[in-house]
């Protein structure tokens, strides 16, 4: 349990990182670059939440280091309200996670579907499975196997910001994704 | 909110070290049955004082009213029902709570109407101390069927889910909130817990395999098993009157869709085909008809459809935003939850009449469920900013805030009358 609470908060950061990281002025040849660096905030954020660092985790972040893909810029696609509409500045974190993929068929990611806060938990899940499907379908367009991918909710249980100020509100209505 | 009146449940409460739960209520010329319950003979030594359970749950179906009882009576009394009738009430409880030797606690009653000078009857249970509760109950399940024909829901059981921190609770408690014991403690969210109608299982999602499941949950012995766990999210498990069948949401073929499946496990057979979001199926009390919602026509509505499948009807029509449907046991009204100007609120229809009310002031109404008598509907909403559960009455002009947890508390599900 240690270890999954570790990769959760782990997790966290990653996505916070990726909220704060202007993603429309980062180029696309830089990926590697700003994985690193994010890579190295993440493990500071786990050392100073004084979490005991486990053998899994360190895989973890190696792992990361050596995957563009896997980015913190490139973790997250941000929705507008009640949309499903993947926004035009999201298609280069698309394109890194098809090319991802395709290069390695072993790899599998679950697309993970939320949103804000308002309204029923049932509905909001459903609301945020419609978010992931729409993700996993565009990388089914660029040629990604379903077999690699799975699109679940989390609806609005677990929300990347607390709060519900505008700005909260939109980093929560998001598809996050999450390699295993 | 217009002259509130916030009613302390009894002046018994006073003497109380913790308060039960406060009753509101609203609205003038209600009739209500005033009755005095005085404190039994024994409750100062007891670990629970029963005249205040009692009376508590008698309040907050709406259909009493506390009247101060004069003190020094018990069940073996005869006490003077013409005074108690000059002092307004119409009925009147006493008893006794009496240590036995073997450390159970022996609880007795008895029923007096007022307004005929009759006796109507008493009862004793010896409990064990964690019973006593449960015997109040009991006691409160008699006053009300005798004083009003109905059936009491007092001893049923409710289930919640409460957060606190990172860490999520599922909870089975007495239909008051309190005596909350834990099914299941979870670092990952759970949602949606439903009662079996055999009320010795609970359906409910989990999202501890980092994706919701839905699990069936013995609550006598904590066994569980996992029912569905197919490919994308599996939610929004609703039983079968019968309880054979659960009917829940999949996404495993791509999108939001309603199945129905054993209950024990098995291939889910799809009941729809929509491109469109269907979820929160509920069944009708007769088991031919299932309530879900579905934006399909484009906002949130609430449909019904055949249980064995067919053309969906709309059910709602009024306004943008309509979800958690819930069904009466008595198959006459339908609560769910209306987004009005941002606002989410609880509503009411009658099935028949298609007539709807909005019963309450609060704008974070989420997840109704009826009581088994169809007389009172639990719902999770925010209060000053906190998660907190309420019941009310159909009408919405009596409500209580159940006590019994602190911090965050929803998703309420109401249990049935156990056999």
């Amino acid at each position: 349990m240690k270890k999954l609470v570790l990769i959760v908060s782990v997790a966290a950061v990653l996505s916070a990182c990726g909220s704060a990281v202007k993603l429309d002025n980062v180029p696309v040849e830089d990926k590697s670059g700003q994985a690193v660096s994010a890579n190295g905030a993440a493990g500071n954020a786990g050392d100073g939440s004084g979490v005991a660092k486990s053998n899994v985790t360190s895989v973890a972040l190696d792992k990361n280091a050596q995957d563009p893909a896997l980015s913190a810029a490139l973790k997250t696609v941000y929705f507008d309200y009640d949309s499903f509409v993947i926004r035009a500045e999201f298609q280069p974190t698309l394109e890194a996670h098809a090319k991802y993929l395709k290069a390695d068929k072993s790899r599998k990611v679950n697309i993970e579907g939320h949103t804000d806060e308002r309204g029923g938990r049932e509905y909001n899940l459903a609301l945020g499975q419609k978010r992931a499907e729409a993700v996993r379908k565009a990388l089914q367009v660029q040629g990604v196997a379903d077999s690699q991918m799975e699109a679940i909710s989390y609806g609005k249980e677990k929300p990347a910001v607390l709060g519900n100020s505008e700005s909260a509100l939109e980093k929560n209505r998001r598809a996050e994704f999450s390699y295993r | 909110m217009k002259n509130f009146l916030m009613l302390c449940v009894s002046g018994l409460m006073a003497l109380q070290a913790q308060a039960q739960f406060r009753v509101e209520v609203s609205g003038v010329g209600m009739t209500q049955i005033p009755i005095a319950i005085s404190a039994f003979r024994g409750d100062e030594q007891a670990p629970q004082k029963i005249a205040a359970i009692v009376q508590a749950d008698l309040e907050r179906s709406g259909q009493f009213k506390g009247i101060d009882a004069v003190s020094g009576l018990d069940e073996s009394s005869r006490p003077d029902l013409s005074g108690t009738r000059q002092r307004g009430a119409d009925a009147l409880v006493a008893g006794s709570v009496t240590r036995l030797a073997d450390g159970r606690f022996d609880v007795r009653f008895r029923l007096w109407d007022t307004v005929r000078n009759q006796d109507l009857g008493g009862q004793s249970h010896a409990v064990l101390a964690g019973d006593l509760r449960l015997a109040a109950h009991r006691i409160a399940d008699f006053v009300y069927e005798r004083m009003t024909g109905d059936k009491g829901v007092f001893s049923t059981r409710i289930s919640y889910v409460t957060k606190a921190g990172n860490s999520y609770n599922l909870w089975v408690a007495d239909a008051d909130g309190e005596n909350a014991q834990s099914a299941l403690s979870s670092p990952e969210p759970i949602i949606s817990p439903s009662w079996a109608p055999n009320g010795n299982q609970l359906a409910y999602v989990s999202f501890e395999a980092r994706k919701p499941v839905v699990y069936v949950h013995d609550v006598a012995t904590g066994r569980r098993r996992l029912v569905a766990s197919f490919k994308g999210s599996n939610s929004a498990p609703t039983w079968s009157p019968d309880g054979r069948s659960i009917a829940l949401t999949l996404s495993r073929d791509g999108g939001s869709q309603l199945y129905v499946m054993d209950a024990n496990g098995g291939e889910p057979k799809r009941l729809m085909q929509s491109s469109a979001i269907d979820t929160e199926p509920v069944y009708t009390p007769d088991g031919r008809t299932i309530y879900f919602v579905s934006d399909r026509g484009g906002s949130p509505q609430i449909y019904r459809v055949p249980a064995a499948g067919g053309n969906a009807e709309r059910v709602t029509f009024s306004g943008s935003y309509n979800i958690s449907p819930a069904l009466s046991p008595d198959g006459k009204w339908l609560a769910y939850v209306s987004r009005v100007n941002g606002a989410f609120k609880l509503h009411v229809m009658e099935i028949a009449s298609g007539s709807v009310s909005a019963i309450t002031e609060t704008t974070a109404d989420e997840n109704p469920s009826f009581s088994p008598n169809s007389r009172l509907i639990i719902y999770a909403t925010l209060l000053q900013g906190r998660e907190a559960l309420m019941t009310t009455t159909l009408d919405g002009r009596i409500k209580a805030r159940l006590a019994g947890q602190s911090g965050d508390i929803r998703e309420p599900d109401w249990g049935p009358v156990q056999k």
